[in-house]
């Protein structure tokens, strides 16, 4: 069982800064183990100097996300692929 | 410029000494971490100190390492994310003494953990008396979520250095950004001079 | 993604330990049911606390309603729930998550699990299906301490109407030998006896503090249930 007290959900608002579309409904190819996960239930870690998403599967880290009050970086080698959903608008 | 909301003050108290710019004091001891708390039974836990040539320097098993003299530092600790804790009671071994005897040119060290965190330091930031590993907080065991069996502290510089669950350190001749470091955290991290992020 | 100011128009206690805030939210862009949206507070010499809230009114609803239990050391619940009154202004960012909604679109019965709080983001789509007149066959098990924790109690009562919604209360630490329903936790049994067999492929959303998440979606899995049409979000080690 999966220590991660989160899911992807509580990510969005944080993820709608860095895509273009819903990101909690994307899947994820994860580049360690290619088990494919939607970002909503990948396991998210908030109480961290960053955020971090990991692995339904195997918790290998997917998505690495810091905040300064200037900038932001976000390190996405975890995943092998983002398969993108359509819009749910219009 | 977010709008103040009234009477909002969190869970924050008056500072009760000098503490660096931008923190707060908080009650108890947050515990932040960026995985799963991490288990490696005692029987097959290690800390391995390996110099800049990749060579094995020194290793101790656990029953070794708490033979080792060890140091009880009370130390204030600052998270980057701004909560301080100050007057913190720690039981370990003194960097110091790890690297007692260990023949180095190496400038940087990087303290890797289990769970694949590491986090680098000048190797000038360890010595004399500046750094441990501990494995007792305030009078216990360290307990798992808060690093536990052994992490490393460094107090001078921002907490996520102390880096938990430690298992050794790399001499290197060359600096490697850790976890943080490598994503928008300062490298060096000195909280009097509020180095939070890349260019602060 | 903008902050937007949220006032206080009005609070409700709903129980010892959990209030709701309507807010006024002006350019509100409208949300689906299940999203959830960000709070951040801002303290006079600039800290900053921020935690995501289910968003409990449904869509098309006059006003944004969150529903918040109280964190005894927490950031922002305390402040929520017994701090902020009409007239206070905080910000909030969303509507956010598309993952875990229901828009009830089709007629596919919807099998609704929560625990504690998690009742929230499920109240939102009881609310949305009773106000769009929805046929879809709609079940909610829901999961308190005792009946004096169970959030929107009266409107539970009425919404079950015994036609297209059903609610089904447990409870883990209820004495009084009144209560005469489910005692426990919710459970293979529990969802046997009131979910759809497997081959209805209902869809199924499960909400609240993690170890129940992950509890109730085992159990659904075991007894049949498509991983895939079982929609999970986890609130925590304590659920707010």
């Amino acid at each position: 069982m999966s220590q991660a007290p989160f899911d992807g959900n509580v990510t969005a608002g944080d993820l709608a800064d860095i895509f273009a579309f819903d990101a909690t409904t994307a899947i994820t190819t994860c580049a360690t183990c290619r088990h494919t996960h939607p970002i909503a239930t990948l396991r998210a870690y908030l109480q961290a100097p960053g955020m971090v998403l990991r692995c339904a599967s195997c918790d290998a880290v997917q998505i690495r996300f810091v905040r300064s009050p200037a900038r932001a970086w976000v390190d996405l080698r975890g995943i092998a692929m983002l398969e993108i959903p359509p819009s749910t608008e219009g | 410029m977010s709008i103040v909301s009234r009477g909002f003050r969190g869970r924050r108290q008056p500072g009760a000494g000098l503490i660096p710019p931008g923190q707060y004091i908080v009650d108890g001891f947050p515990v932040l971490s960026a995985g799963p708390t991490p288990f490696t039974p005692l029987e097959e836990w290690d800390f391995t100190i390996v110099d800049e040539t990749g060579a094995v320097a020194a290793r101790w098993t656990w029953d070794e390492f708490r033979e080792l003299p060890a140091e009880a530092p009370t130390v204030d600790i600052h998270c980057v994310t701004k909560w301080s804790k100050l007057g913190t009671r720690w039981e370990g071994v003194s960097v110091d003494t790890l690297l007692d005897g260990i023949e180095t040119s190496a400038e940087f060290v990087i303290a890797f953990a289990d769970g694949d965190y590491t986090t680098n330091l000048p190797l000038a930031d360890m010595r004399d008396g500046q750094a441990w590993v501990v494995y007792g907080f305030d009078g216990e065991e360290l307990e798992p979520e808060h690093g536990g069996p052994a992490r490393l502290l460094v107090p001078h510089l921002y907490f996520w250095k102390s880096a938990k669950w430690v298992r050794g350190l790399r001499l290197s001749d060359d600096d490697e950004p850790g976890f943080w470091e490598s994503l928008g955290y300062h490298n060096y991290a000195d909280p009097w001079r509020e180095q939070r992020y890349w260019g602060d | 993604m903008l902050w937007l100011v949220a006032t206080v128009a009005e609070t409700i206690a709903e129980t010892a330990r959990t209030t709701t805030l309507r807010l006024d939210v002006p350019v509100w862009p409208g949300h689906r049911a299940g999203q959830h949206v960000d709070v951040r507070l801002t303290a006079e010499d600039g800290y900053q606390a921020q935690r995501s809230y289910s968003i409990a009114s449904p869509p098309g609803a006059d006003r944004l309603e969150l529903t918040v239990v109280r964190i005894d050391d927490g950031d922002v619940s305390p402040y929520l729930t017994t701090v902020a009154e009409v007239g206070d202004q905080f910000e909030v960012r969303g509507p956010v998550g598309g993952w875990f909604v229901w828009d009830g679109d089709d007629t596919t019965p919807v099998l609704l699990v929560g625990g504690g709080s998690g009742v929230v983001p499920l109240m939102a789509m009881m609310r949305h299906h009773t106000r769009t007149g929805s046929t879809a066959a709609m079940q909610l098990v829901y999961s308190a301490r005792t009946l004096d924790d169970v959030i929107y109690r009266d409107e539970l009562t009425t919404l079950a109407d015994g036609g297209h919604r059903a609610v089904t209360l447990t409870l883990t630490r209820e004495a009084s030998p009144q209560w005469t329903g489910h005692c426990g936790r919710v459970d293979t049994d529990l969802l046997d006896e009131v979910g759809w067999p497997p081959p209805v492929r209902p869809r199924c959303y499960v909400c609240g503090p993690t170890p129940f998440v992950e509890a109730v979606s085992l159990a659904l899995v075991g007894l049949g249930h498509e991983a895939a049409r079982v929609k999970t979000e986890r609130f925590g080690p304590t659920g707010a």
